[in-house]
């Protein structure tokens, strides 16, 4: 049986959706984008231009609603089908768009540049329990306005998993489409297999500001996924209670699918977010508090009752260092998100209220998110009943190390963490360095960095792309981007 | 790649019939059983054991290499008597007295098989009287033994003392292992080695017997 958690019944799904459609009926949201309001007016929501702000028709929100319950399908650059977002199928992609990066060496948070998030690239390819790659962290050697093409355009040079991503400017958007069709050969291709997700998010309380609502808008028109990424924050920018805080959860995040499906009915969407509490002792947004992961599992029930497939960040940490605490809240909440089976879990690597990135924390996440995965598969019956006959060749044979069943059920039945997951006894811990958790995980970046092959992605996708970003970046007036190593292509 | 290799590779993918009919070839081409052994089926298990160290295999895949190890071997045996080869080492082995733990030092037994060793297994609540005479009458160089209980392992001192009453300590080494020895447990009670699991107990006695 396949392991499942609820924390909401029925009745009570029901009636946080209809207060969140109530409330979108009665209070709506803010638009600060002049072409997302005359779309809604279209439509028939009544929208005062003046005050940017629109009141919801519930059949607009049903309607929508209907279109937009469907699974979707993501495949990496090669066109190899990656995700499928469905039922309780999860998938790890690590946490998105830091500004930090927590350097080994010293041990401190620094701004991370081009060199760093092409070791990162280097090392998402290869971590088998993380499915997709993020545009992780903001390099800064390249000036702001085109910070979030340059991370997708080395995210899609360096490695062939799909990409969580997104624009913090109107601008952006072109150059990362370019990026993706340039992949995909054509618009329609894109269409057919999209290559990235755009998280898009409202702010709270109940707002769209013009960067976001137009990003949903053109990711909808190209078929771009987009995840809805609400972040009310309990007891500050929503009611302190939890099913409060999912009622306006709800609320922003289908404002946020409306507008995508009167842009283009069905556009694929993720039911997302990234609500937390407000710890009022010190002022911040704790990822890690449980009670920020409740919240992540109630809405997606919701998003699931809805029959849209669900995001969350919730499998990441608020320590500063890759400490105890960081291990604990990210395996927590690893663990809360595949047994409520939220389809794509963000989170991994990420550190310090999703400030900071680690790339020790990452290859150690994988490592959780590896026996999470394992988690989720539950207990199951393997050619084990009768078990009689079993445990007579156990007698007979002394042991069951290469019986049959043991071959053909030991990787299955029995996950096996990599070097980060210490399992050796302690003279064996002693003999091979009495190397801490830190020090391993600091190997398996290294080990994985020089591992690293490139991207099977054809060199003349890869010079288009290189003549994009080099173009975008002149327009912003930077003439030479940053120099790269040589096996990008 | 030669016939020596060949076996090598295919012990390294615990195929026991190849081994068996590569070893059976290469013993009708006047191949010297010495070289088989040594650069065939020696030569895959050393591979075999790196590969373990590194946790890049798991039991299983040496035990099976282990099985087609022993195929070779039993083509092997009559040769290297008849051809008065180098004689393989001897172990005797045994969970020491007072304890009935015998899991860890068998999965030991299997490893040291595994690596061309031969094994006399005494099996469980061995006195120290019973390690040193088998041992004699084995011409064994090495003594194993192995403890679960912190109170059964102090009986592991009794065969020191008795190697030592007997002046048998130059000549047959003692090597000690089990959930709780460590290594300077394993000085205070006089032990040549210790071993912290069974991929290790074949590189000490390796090592053991380099010295000897």
């Amino acid at each position: 049986m396949k392991p499942a958690l609820a924390f909401l019944n029925e009745a009570l799904i029901e009636r946080i959706i209809s207060e969140g459609i109530d409330i979108l009926c009665k209070l709506g949201v803010e638009v600060h984008n002049e072409n997302v309001l005359s779309l809604l007016s279209d439509f028939g929501a009544q929208v005062d231009k003046v005050k940017q702000h629109v009141i919801f028709k519930p059949d607009l929100i049903e309607k929508s609603l209907r279109t937009a319950a469907h699974p979707f399908k993501l495949f990496d650059v090669l066109g190899n089908e990656t995700h499928f977002f469905t039922d309780d199928n999860v998938y790890f992609t690590p946490g998105s768009a830091a500004i930090h990066l927590l350097d080994y060496d010293r041990k401190e948070t620094r701004r991370p540049d081009t060199r760093d998030y092409i070791a990162y690239a280097k090392i998402i390819s290869q971590l088998e329990h993380i499915a997709s790659q993020s545009t992780a962290f903001i390099p800064a050697d390249v000036p702001d306005a085109i910070s979030d093409s340059y991370r997708l355009f080395l995210s899609l040079l360096y490695c062939e998993k799909p990409v969580v991503t997104g624009t913090f400017t109107l601008d952006s958007f072109a150059v990362m489409r370019d990026f993706q069709v340039a992949v995909r050969g054509s618009a329609h291709n894109l269409k057919e297999k999209p290559l990235t997700i755009f998280s898009a998010c409202p702010t709270s309380p109940l707002k769209w500001s013009a960067v976001t609502s137009q990003s949903v808008v053109d990711c909808a028109l190209h078929g771009i996924p987009v995840e809805f990424i609400a972040m009310p924050l309990s007891g500050f920018m929503a009611p302190v209670s939890k099913v409060g805080t999912l009622v306006q959860h709800t609320a922003e995040t289908l404002s946020g699918i409306v507008i995508s499906q009167l842009a283009s009915p069905g556009a694929p969407v993720l039911y997302g977010g990234s609500p937390a509490i407000f710890d009022l002792r010190y002022e911040t947004t704790p990822m890690g508090a449980i009670e920020t992961m409740m919240i992540d599992c109630g809405y997606n029930e919701i998003g699931k009752r809805l029959g849209i497939p669900t995001q969350a960040y919730i499998s990441l940490s608020d320590a500063k260092m890759l400490d105890a605490q960081a291990g604990l809240e990210s395996g927590i909440g690893a663990a809360l998100a595949v047994l409520s089976g939220i389809n794509n879990i963000a989170g991994p690597g990420m550190l310090n209220f999703e400030n900071c990135q680690s790339l020790e924390k990452l290859v150690l996440d994988n490592e959780i998110c590896g026996m999470t995965l394992q988690l989720v598969k539950g207990i199951e019956p393997k050619e084990d009943l009768p078990t009689l006959p079993l445990l007579q060749e156990l007698l007979a044979e002394g042991h069951l190390l290469i019986a049959d069943h043991t071959q053909r059920y030991l990787r299955e039945e029995i996950f096996f963490p990599g070097p980060i997951i210490d399992r050796a006894n302690a003279s064996r811990w002693r003999d091979e360095g009495a190397k801490t958790l830190v020090e391993r995980a600091h190997a398996v970046v290294n080990d994985l960095v020089e591992r690293y092959r490139p991207s099977r992605l054809s060199d003349d996708v890869k010079n288009e792309m290189i003549e994009l970003m080099e173009g975008e970046a002149r327009r912003y007036g930077q003439d030479h981007l940053p120099p790269r190593q040589d096996d990008s292509i | 790649m030669d016939l020596l290799q060949q076996i090598a590779e295919f012990l390294r993918k615990g195929d026991d019939k190849r081994v068996l009919e590569l070893t059976k070839q290469a013993i009708e081409q006047h191949i010297a059983a010495q070289d088989i052994l040594d650069n065939g089926l020696i030569a895959g298990m050393n591979v075999i054991g790196e590969l373990f160290k590194q946790h890049k295999i798991f039991i299983p895949e040496v035990l099976f290499a282990a099985r087609a190890m022993n195929a070779g071997m039993d083509q092997l045996k009559p040769l290297l008597i008849k051809e008065n080869a180098r004689p393989v080492a001897r172990i005797v082995l045994g969970t020491i007295e007072g304890d009935l733990h015998d899991i860890g030092k068998n999965l030991v037994g299997i490893m040291l098989k595994g690596a061309g060793f031969q094994v006399i297994d005494l099996g469980k609540d061995v006195s120290a009287v019973r390690f040193v005479e088998a041992a004699i009458s084995e011409q064994a160089q090495v003594i194993g033994m192995s403890a679960l209980l912190t109170t059964t392992m102090l009986n592991m001192k009794k065969v020191m003392t008795l190697l030592r009453e007997r002046d048998l300590d130059g000549s047959i080494k003692t090597i000690v292992g089990g959930a709780p020895l460590s290594e300077e447990i394993a000085r205070e009670f006089g032990a040549d080695a210790y071993a912290y699991d069974a991929a290790n107990a074949v590189e000490r006695v390796k090592m053991l017997l380099a010295h000897a």
